[in-house]
């Protein structure tokens, strides 16, 4: 597959977690949460409608050069602790920010037995390079494992408080 | 999640989703020697399993890879120490049989 700027591009991701619903949204809009998985990212978010979005670089990302701002957006939709629905940019290179505003879903239900489902669906058309870190393609080149390690990291996070080895970034412990 | 790997038209299914994603069951029948009922019997097999997600587009109902229980395997077992020992005989494999 060789993705252009035209081609429609989804992505999409799930997995069942034994957390709450408000713990899961918690652990993804809070920055205090979101240093502990996946990237390690600082998340700032104004979380309501038309409300700005930013993330952060740790100072991990920071040694080694990146801006502090590494993505922006803006929240479509933000209704606790179902769904979150927002626009979303990295900028952490000008190669990323000159691609399109991505457009990611977050959708939490809960199952049964104390079990919440958590779908993520990232329409990624028109960011070729986002897009394929975000599927793990650069996982050998040190670009991380994508949404199937970010989503993984966070079950293990709150279902046994622990966080996995992060692949890049600052060490988790 | 094992059951739904141990079959070779369910492999074959991952990996048309795998090199390209968002594909409807008539573009996923069509490149398999099989009725249409069988096909959705084994996408169900796989949407049961959690490796298969689906989404309506219209009036279309589009087909995903979700690779996160594979990753939740791979975290299991395998730590990044041993991850470059495992990817070195991976590349190995891939390597050697290029040339069969």
């Amino acid at each position: 597959m060789n993705p252009t700027a035209e081609t429609k591009t989804v992505q999409m991701y799930r997995v069942y977690i034994k957390a709450t619903p408000q713990a899961i949204w918690d652990a993804i809009t809070r920055p205090e949460w979101t240093v502990k998985y996946g990237y390690a990212m600082l998340l700032d978010y104004e979380l309501r409608s038309g409300g700005k979005f930013r993330a952060h670089a740790n100072e991990g990302m920071k040694a080694f050069g990146c801006p502090d701002v590494i993505s922006d957006g803006e929240v479509i939709e933000a209704d606790p602790p179902r769904k979150l629905v927002q626009t979303w940019r990295m900028t952490m290179s000008p190669e990323l920010a000159a691609e399109a505003f991505t457009r990611f879903t977050c959708e939490i239900e809960p199952v049964r037995g104390g079990v919440t489902k958590l779908t993520v669906t990232h329409d990624v058309t028109g960011a070729p390079i986002w897009a394929a870190v975000l599927a793990g393609e650069g996982e050998a080149t040190g670009a991380g494992g994508g949404w199937a390690e970010v989503l993984s990291g966070l079950k293990t996070l709150l279902e046994t408080g622990q966080q996995l080895p992060f692949q890049s970034g600052p060490a988790g412990d | 999640m094992f059951k739904a790997l141990a079959d070779p038209t369910r492999r074959f299914l991952l990996d048309q989703l795998f090199e390209r994603d968002g594909r409807t069951l008539k573009e996923l029948e069509s490149k398999l020697e099989m009725t249409r009922f069988g096909v959705m019997k084994h996408l169900r097999l796989l949407e049961d399993a959690g490796l298969v997600l689906t989404r309506r587009s219209g009036r279309e109902k589009l087909h995903f890879l979700n690779p996160v229980p594979i990753r939740l395997i791979h975290d299991r077992w395998i730590d990044k120490y041993t991850e470059c020992q495992v990817s070195a005989l991976a590349n190995l494999k891939t390597e050697l049989e290029k040339n069969v």
